[in-house]
């Protein structure tokens, strides 16, 4: 029973820690979908962005410049990205695959001196102070990055149905001729939530970096920025509903780490595959032939 | 409440490239009335009006708003000017609701749209409307009639004074289009706005515009009050030829055996629409039923299904006495030959040439229809030359991209194929959308011959006329089911109409 309790503890800790850089990713990719693009560079973005956040945070001993630099860095780079779907007959799947090696390889390159070196990390609220237990103290040290990322899912909500910017990217996303009528600047627009998208697929890899007990090393992602594509298709592109499925998706990647801390030394590291087996069922699950899906913006290149 | 304008373009000129699509055309529409642009496919109607609409520069020639010369070189010059359009496909983005559409397609959007205000206002606007749209529905939830009211009450809604309506009644049942043109020509005639209806349907010109202006090939062929003018003085302007060509006759009846057979066919929905569920549909040799219904109610997802395009959840199709699940080998087994809507999109592969295409179905078969590895080039050509000498494909060469024909000449294309050999069973989906009247009679008459000749013919059509004037047997579709039934001889449009809204 103990060792249930200890699991469940270890798993709702994970949920929350793991889940800020999903839930940040899919916001930043939920974002570039709903106006018509798919990235895949965000992978790439959010490396690039650990690296980033690490390093600046290590020289200038502020980790909040680190996630401002690696939000700057993520806008860069999917700029880029924007600024080449934009050409003619380019494809942004394959553009999006480009960018991914690119932010990999530019981020392992300059971020070779900072793999030994220990940079400050982000504070944590401690929401556990009403608890004795230590290990529900420890559960509870949260980043106030996932907060800030609930906040940027309610925000984003409310820019798509009550802003002028946010309804101009749903059109743009959902229709391009309506789009062309109404005069509005396709690319333009597209850019720009491109750009915005990979800002905060940016934060979302400071996150990885510079929360407790984050460092920079090679390995940090892994694929974490492509399953957010599948987390976003679950959330049938609403950036509320990518705050729920960023949650189950953590809670799926705690899985392992928690069986591992009451001592489930044989087969433990099975379940560490539990995001990517997730990501599977739900792809299955939902995108199954003879129906399309109901949410998908009519101008993303897989869905026409 | 606005007043009408009067719009008069004077010498218009269009050319692209070495193509003059619209030689000095001059057109003059009254304030306050109802005038046709009547003219076949590739007559220059669309060019004309995407000219005033700042959507081209004309070469040559002027536009007089209102009496005053005025430059119009932009789509918001058009705009300014209070001259709006509906288009043939929606511009309406359907993930969206009717009340962000017509929010958003205002110029002067706010940063923060405030819509408690906003909703009041729509509805305010709304209560003055000669028709309703409910403001919350989502515009892909919408039918295609609906979707054309609120195209119109959009441009009403930004204050327009001049409507062009491109096709309007093409996505409509008989109902819907009497009742929405009614409305539009009572709009008109109040006084608020003045209307130019682009079509070829000779019946709506009569029945609700005021005036015509005929054009053929990018030229001006004539015009007059509609109320001097008789239809078939209206097809000659329009054809250049004293009359449209004859139908042709369906000869013998039709046999006894089941060519095609459909049972509890049932498909997913899409996207909130209800999926196919047929209980039975049968189609016999030398005999063509034709299904009629609203866009969205199935006929597509049938179409794709005995096309194989689409995979159904359950139910059963046989051709011939045999299982059909829509493969390659199958089809060709039992002859059963497909003629997709948007031929283009659904029936060729837009980048391969001509002649590729002409092949598609017989390029890796011999004679006998075995298999072979190795394609016969000097066969393929030959075959694609007799098709398109037979068809009358009016292409550059054999071998540039079969995307670049027009869409009459792709529609012959696929047709040359499909009816290409022995047809048992013949699949064809609105064949006659976007073509010419020639194009139209000549397709249907190849239609038909292959009726006469004893194959089975599936005919779905948005185009009720069409189905009213080919087909043996007639049954409508809505919500994905067929719910009603009638011989082709002496079927009542209205009644068919009824059943297609689903009211009756």
């Amino acid at each position: 029973m103990d060792s249930l309790y200890t699991v469940l503890i270890a798993m709702i800790a994970g949920a929350l820690r793991v889940s800020t850089p999903f839930l940040f990713v899919s916001l930043g990719e939920c974002l570039t979908e709903r106006s018509g693009r798919i990235n895949l560079g965000n992978e790439g973005v959010l490396v690039l962005g650990a690296m980033v956040a690490y390093a600046t945070s290590y020289e200038t001993g502020n980790p909040w410049i680190g996630v401002v630099v690696a939000a700057l860095a993520g806008a860069l780079l999917g700029s880029v990205h924007g600024a080449i779907c934009s050409l003619a007959r380019v494809n942004d799947v394959a553009m999006g695959i480009a960018i991914m090696l690119a932010g990999t390889g530019i981020a392992f390159f300059f971020g070779k001196p900072y793999v030994q070196p220990t940079a400050a990390h982000l504070p944590t609220l401690p929401l556990g102070f009403w608890s004795d237990a230590p290990q529900v103290r420890s559960a509870l040290e949260v980043s106030p990055l996932f907060f800030i990322g609930i906040a940027a899912a309610i925000g984003m909500h409310w820019f798509f149905r009550a802003t002028r910017i946010g309804l101009r990217v749903r059109i743009v996303g959902d229709s391009a001729d309506a789009a062309r009528a109404l005069g509005l600047g396709i690319d333009r627009i597209r850019l720009l939530a491109t750009a915005a998208g990979s800002a905060l697929a940016g934060i979302g890899g400071a996150f990885l970096s510079l929360s407790y007990p984050g460092s920079w090393n090679e390995g940090l992602s892994s694929g974490q920025g492509l399953m957010a594509v599948a987390l976003v298709v679950f959330a049938r592109w609403n950036p509320l509903h990518c705050i729920t499925a960023a949650l189950i998706f953590g809670a799926a990647g705690a899985l392992g780490p928690s069986l591992q801390t009451v001592g489930v030394t044989k087969g433990y590291y099975l379940f560490y595959a539990a995001p990517y087996v997730v990501t599977l069922v739900i792809l299955a699950a939902t995108v199954r032939p003879g129906r399309s899906l109901r949410g998908m913006p009519g101008e993303l290149s897989i869905g026409r | 409440m606005t007043t009408a304008l009067a719009v008069e373009a004077v010498g218009i000129t269009k050319r692209f490239g070495p193509f003059t699509a619209l030689g000095d055309v001059s057109l003059k529409v009254a304030p306050a009335t109802v005038h046709a642009l009547l003219g076949e496919n590739g007559a220059g109607k669309s060019t004309l009006v995407k000219c005033l609409l700042g959507y081209y520069k004309a070469d040559e020639g002027s536009f007089l708003i209102d009496g005053k010369e005025e430059v119009i070189a932009r789509p918001a010059d058009a705009d300014r000017l209070g001259l709006g359009m509906v288009y043939q496909h929606f511009t309406l983005v359907p993930s969206m609701t009717v009340a962000e559409n017509l929010v958003m397609s205002r110029a002067d959007v706010p940063a923060v749209v405030d819509w408690g205000k906003e909703r009041a206002d729509l509805e305010k606007f709304m209560a003055d409307m000669p028709f309703k749209v409910s403001l919350g529905a989502e515009v892909g939830t919408l039918a295609a009639g609906e979707r054309q009211k609120t195209e119109i009450l959009k441009q009403l809604y930004l204050q327009r004074r001049f409507l062009v309506l491109d096709e309007p009644t093409s996505v409509l049942t008989p109902q819907e289009a009497d009742e929405m043109l009614s409305l539009v020509a009572d709009l008109a005639h109040s006084g608020s706005i003045t209307v130019a209806i682009i079509t070829h349907k000779l019946k709506e010109v009569k029945k609700f515009a005021d005036e015509v202006t005929v054009l053929r090939r990018g030229r001006y062929a004539g015009k007059g009050r509609t109320a001097d003018l008789e239809p078939a003085d209206m097809t000659a302007m329009m054809i250049g030829e004293p009359q449209a060509p004859a139908s042709v006759e369906r000869r013998g009846a039709a046999e006894a055996e089941e060519r095609l057979l459909v049972t509890s066919l049932r498909t997913e929905g899409d996207a909130g629409r209800a999926g196919l569920d047929i209980t039975k549909l049968a189609v016999h040799p030398r005999e063509i039923v034709g299904i009629a219904g609203v866009s969205g109610n199935g006929q597509k997802e049938l179409a794709e299904v005995l096309g194989g395009q689409r995979v159904p959840a359950s139910g059963e199709i046989i051709v011939g006495g045999e299982g059909y699940t829509a493969t390659r080998d199958e089809a060709q087994a039992l002859s059963v030959r497909v003629l997709p809507e948007e031929p283009l999109r659904n029936g060729c592969v837009p980048r391969m040439s001509v002649s590729d295409n002409l092949n598609l179905r017989s390029f890796d078969r011999d004679a006998k229809g075995a298999r072979k590895f190795w394609l016969n080039g000097s066969a393929m050509t030959d075959r694609a030359r007799r098709m398109i000498a037979a068809y009358g494909v009016r292409a550059p060469s054999r071998e540039v991209p079969i995307g670049v024909l027009s869409g009459g000449n792709v529609q012959r294309c696929v047709l040359a194929r499909e009816l290409d050999g022995e047809v048992k069973l013949l699949i064809v989906a609105n064949p006659c959308f976007g073509l010419d009247v020639k194009a139209v009679a000549e397709v249907r008459a190849r239609i038909v011959a292959a009726r006469n000749a004893g194959a089975a013919v599936l005919l779905i059509s948005e185009d009720l006329d069409e189905i009213l004037e080919l087909s043996d047997r007639i049954v409508v579709m809505h919500d994905g089911k067929i719910v009603y039934e009638t011989p082709g001889a002496g079927a009542d449009a209205q009644s068919i109409g009824a059943h297609m809204l689903g009211s009756h």
